[in-house]
C-alpha cells in the first residue's frame, strides 16, 4: 500500500488538491491545444520538484541552492542517453539510472563534507557547486550541447505523430503527447505518495525533530548529520527524477530548461506561497505559479487593451503586458504577508 | 547485566574558569546519588561532560569500564545515558504525543525507517501514550509542546528521558518552578525509577527535603570541587555543607 495515512487535512485544503489533481488527470481532456497541456505538465513537474525541496526546506529545516542543479542531473542523464544511444526505453532506462547515481553521489559528497558544520555552511557550498557545475554543463558542449542544449527524440510510443485512437472520449484524439502527459503525471502522483510516506515515517518525524532542536536530538541519540544527509541524498534523487520527467516531456535539455538560477528562485517562491513543512504546498504552490507565471501575461495584455481602449493610458500603463514579472512579485510579497505558513496552512488553519 | 559509572579527574575549563575540577566519582546501580551546590557550582556542567554535550579538557567517563571520553553525545546516548535537562529542551512545533514518540523511537533504535509511516507503528505509539500516562499527560496529548504550561513541559522533559529507557538518568532540577501538586508526579516517579535496582539516577536538586526523601548519598560540588561525598546523614552533618551550601540553600531559585 502506497498511501502513508497523510491525508491533506482540512476541508478546503482536501478540496481544493482534488480540484488540482482532477484538472491534471483530465487535462488532456479538458484543455485543447498545446500550449495548456504544456502548462499542466509544467505544474506536474514542478510540484514534485518543489515537493523534494520541501522535505530538504520544510522537514529537515536545511536550505540549498542546488536543487537546480540535481534537477539538471536527471534532464541531462536522459537528454544524453536518448541524444547517444538512440531514441529507445532502454536509453531513458540507462539514462535515469545514471543521473540517479550522480545526484546521490554528488549529494551525499556535498553533505558530509558540509552539513558537519553549520547548515549557513550548506548554503554557501551548494550555491558554489551548483554554479561550477552549470557553467561546466555549458563548456563541455561535446556531450551536453553547451548553451543550445539537446534536443532528442523520445521512443515511438512517446512522439506526437503516433496515434493511439482516432477518436478518444469527448472526441479527442490519444496520440503519443497523451501517453508522455500521462507517463510524466502518473510518474510525479507515484512518487509524490512515495514522498508522503517518507515524511510520514520514522526518519521523516526524526528530520522535523533536527529542524525543532538539534541538540535535543543528540541527546536521544539521533546523529544529526547522518539524517539532514540522507534527506539532502532523498531530496536530490526525486529532484532528479523530476528532471527526467521534464526532459522527457519537453525532448530537449539546456540550462535555461534546468540549471538556470531562476528556476532555483521559482522553487523558493513556490515552496513559500504552497506553505513548507506541508508537501501539499508544493502541489497548490506549483499550480498557483506556474498558472500565474503562463498567464498572467495574456490577462494582463487583455486588461491593457481594455482600458487603453477606454481612455485611460496613465491606468493602463500599470497593466502593460511587459510589467508582469512586478505583478508576479506584488502577488508573492501579499500572499507571504496575508500567509504566512502558505497557502496550505491558511487553509487548515481555517478549518480545524 | 547491570551499569557502572565513573568519572576519573573530569575537568573542564571555559577560559580560565575551572568549571568543573578533577571530580572522581563513582556511580552504583540502584543508588540514587543527589548532587548538590550552590548556583554556578558546576553542576550542570558536570552532567553535559557525562552525557557528552560538553567535551572534557581533561579526565574521563567510563561506561561499564569502558572510557567514552571521545564519544559524541548521540552515542553516549545509545550506550545509555539519560538526560533530563535543567533548562526544558523540547521539540517546540511537534505535539505532546510527538515529542515522546521521538523518545520512543530513539529507545527503539528506529532511527532510519523511511518506508513505514508512523500511523502503522502501533507498538511505539502505545508505549509513547503509556509514557505520557505515568506524567499525567495525556489529556495534552495533540497540544504542541509550545503552548504548555511550564509545569506540563517539565513533565513532558521527564517523559523524554523516561521514554528514552536509559541505564543511567540525569535528573537537572526537575521540579524547578513547578507547582506543589504538580511537583509529586515527577518525585513519585524517580522514587518508581529507583526501585529497579538495575539502573544508575543522578539528582541535582535544590530542595533539602526532596534530597532527604529520595536520596541515598550526596555529592556536594563547590566551585566545580566535590567537597563531599558519602550518605546524605553524614554530609548533611559535615561543617564543609553546613558552611558551603546550607548557608544559602534556603535562598530559592527563581530564574531557572
Ligand atoms: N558553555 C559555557 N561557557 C562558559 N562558561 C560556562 C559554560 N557553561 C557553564 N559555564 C560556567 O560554569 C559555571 C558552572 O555552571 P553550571 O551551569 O554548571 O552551574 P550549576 O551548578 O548547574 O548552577 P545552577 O544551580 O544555577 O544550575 C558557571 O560559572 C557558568 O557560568
Ligand atoms: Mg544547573
Amino acid at each position: 500500500m502506497l498511501l502513508s495515512g497523510n491525508p491533506p487535512r482540512g476541508k478546503l485544503l482536501t478540496a481544493l488538491i482534488v480540484l488540482i489533481v482532477a484538472a491534471l488527470a483530465f487535462a488532456p481532456f479538458i484543455l485543447q491545444g498545446s500550449k495548456p497541456l504544456n502548462v499542466a505538465a509544467t505544474i506536474c513537474v514542478f510540484a514534485l520538484l518543489v515537493a523534494s525541496y520541501d522535505v530538504l526546506l520544510g522537514y529537515a529545516g536545511i536550505v540549498s541552492f542546488a536543487h537546480t542543479m540535481f534537477f539538471g542531473i536527471g534532464a541531462y542523464g536522459v537528454a544524453i542517453a536518448l541524444y547517444g544511444l538512440g531514441p529507445s526505453w532502454t536509453s531513458i532506462l540507462i539514462g535515469l539510472l545514471a543521473a540517479l547515481l550522480v545526484a546521490g553521489v554528488l549529494a551525499l559528497a556535498i553533505g558530509l563534507f558540509s552539513l558537519r558544520v553549520q547548515t549557513i555552511f550548506f548554503a554557501m557550498v551548494t550555491l558554489a557547486v551548483a554554479s561550477a557545475f552549470a557553467v561546466g554543463a555549458s563548456q563541455l558542449s561535446w556531450l551536453t550541447g553547451g548553451e543550445d542544449g539537446r534536443t532528442f527524440s523520445t521512443p515511438a510510443l512517446l512522439r506526437p505523430g503516433y496515434r493511439l485512437v482516432e477518436n478518444g472520449p469527448f472526441g479527442v484524439e490519444i496520440n503519443g503527447r497523451t501517453l508522455t502527459y500521462y507517463l510524466v503525471f502518473f510518474g510525479v502522483v507515484f512518487l509524490f505518495l512515495l514522498l508522503l510516506r517518507i515524511v510520514e515515517s520514522p526518519f521523516g518525524r526524526v528530520l522535523q525533530a533536527i529542524r525543532e532542536n538539534p541538540f535535543r536530538s543528540e541527546a536521544l541519540g539521533y546523529r544529526i548529520v547522518v539524517h539532514r544527509t540522507a534527506a539532502v541524498v532523498i531530496g536530490a534523487l526525486f529532484a532528479a527524477c523530476a528532471g527526467a520527467l521534464n526532459a522527457i516531456w519537453l525532448r530537449y535539455t539546456g540550462p535555461d530548461t534546468t540549471l538556470s538560477f531562476s528556476i532555483m528562485l521559482d522553487i523558493l517562491v513556490m515552496v513559500v506561497i504552497g506553505g513548507m513543512g506541508t508537501l501539499y504546498g508544493a502541489i497548490v504552490g506549483a499550480a498557483v505559479f506556474v498558472v500565474a507565471q503562463n498567464y498572467l501575461q495574456a490577462l494582463m495584455g487583455v486588461a491593457f487593451k481594455a482600458i487603453n481602449a477606454a481612455g485611460l493610458p496613465f491606468l493602463a500603463g500599470f497593466f502593460n503586458p511587459d510589467r508582469w514579472l512586478l505583478w508576479l512579485g506584488l502577488l508573492f510579497i501579499l500572499s507571504v504577508y496575508f500567509f504566512p505558513t502558505g497557502i496550505v496552512g491558511k487553509l487548515r488553519a481555517e478549518t480545524k | 547485566m547491570s551499569v557502572s559509572l565513573e568519572t576519573r579527574d573530569l575537568t573542564i575549563r571555559f577560559g580560565g574558569h575551572v568549571a568543573v575540577d578533577r571530580v572522581s566519582c563513582v556511580f552504583r546501580p540502584g543508588e540514587l546519588t543527589a548532587i548538590v551546590g550552590p548556583n554556578g557550582a558546576g553542576k550542570t556542567t558536570y552532567f553535559n561532560l557525562i552525557s557528552g554535550q560538553l567535551r572534557a579538557s581533561a579526565g574521563q567517563v567510563l561506561l561499564d569500564g569502558v572510557d567514552i571520553t571521545p564519544e559524541s553525545a548521540p552515542l553516549r546516548a545509545r550506550r545509555g545515558l539519560g538526560r533530563a535537562f535543567q533548562l526544558t529542551n523540547l521539540f517546540p512545533n511537534l505535539t505532546v504525543a510527538e515529542n515522546v514518540r521521538l523518545a520512543v523511537q530513539a529507545a527503539r533504535g528506529v532511527h532510519y525507517d523511511m518506508l513505514r509511516p508512523w500511523a502503522l507503528r502501533r507498538d511505539l505509539i502505545q508505549r509513547a501514550d503509556e509514557i505520557l500516562g505515568e506524567v499525567a499527560l495525556e489529556s495534552k496529548r495533540a497540544h504542541s509542546a509550545a503552548v504548555l504550561s511550564h509545569g506540563d513541559q517539565r513533565k513532558l522533559e521527564v517523559a523524554l528521558m523516561i521514554a528514552l529507557e536509559p541505564r543511567v538518568f540525569m535528573f537537572d532540577e526537575p521540579t524547578a518552578g513547578m507547582s506543589v501538586d504538580e511537583a509529586p508526579i515527577v518525585l513519585d516517579l524517580i522514587a518508581r525509577l529507583k526501585k529497579d535496582a538495575s539502573k544508575i539516577i543522578m539528582l541535582v536538586e535544590h530542595k533539602m527535603d526532596v534530597v532527604r526523601s529520595l536520596a541515598d548519598r550526596i555529592i556536594v560540588l563547590t566551585n566545580g570541587a566535590c567537597v563531599a561525598d558519602g550518605d546524605p546523614a553524614t554530609v548533611i552533618a559535615s561543617p564543609v555543607v553546613q558552611e558551603a551550601y546550607l548557608g544559602i540553600a534556603p535562598k530559592e531559585k527563581a530564574a531557572s
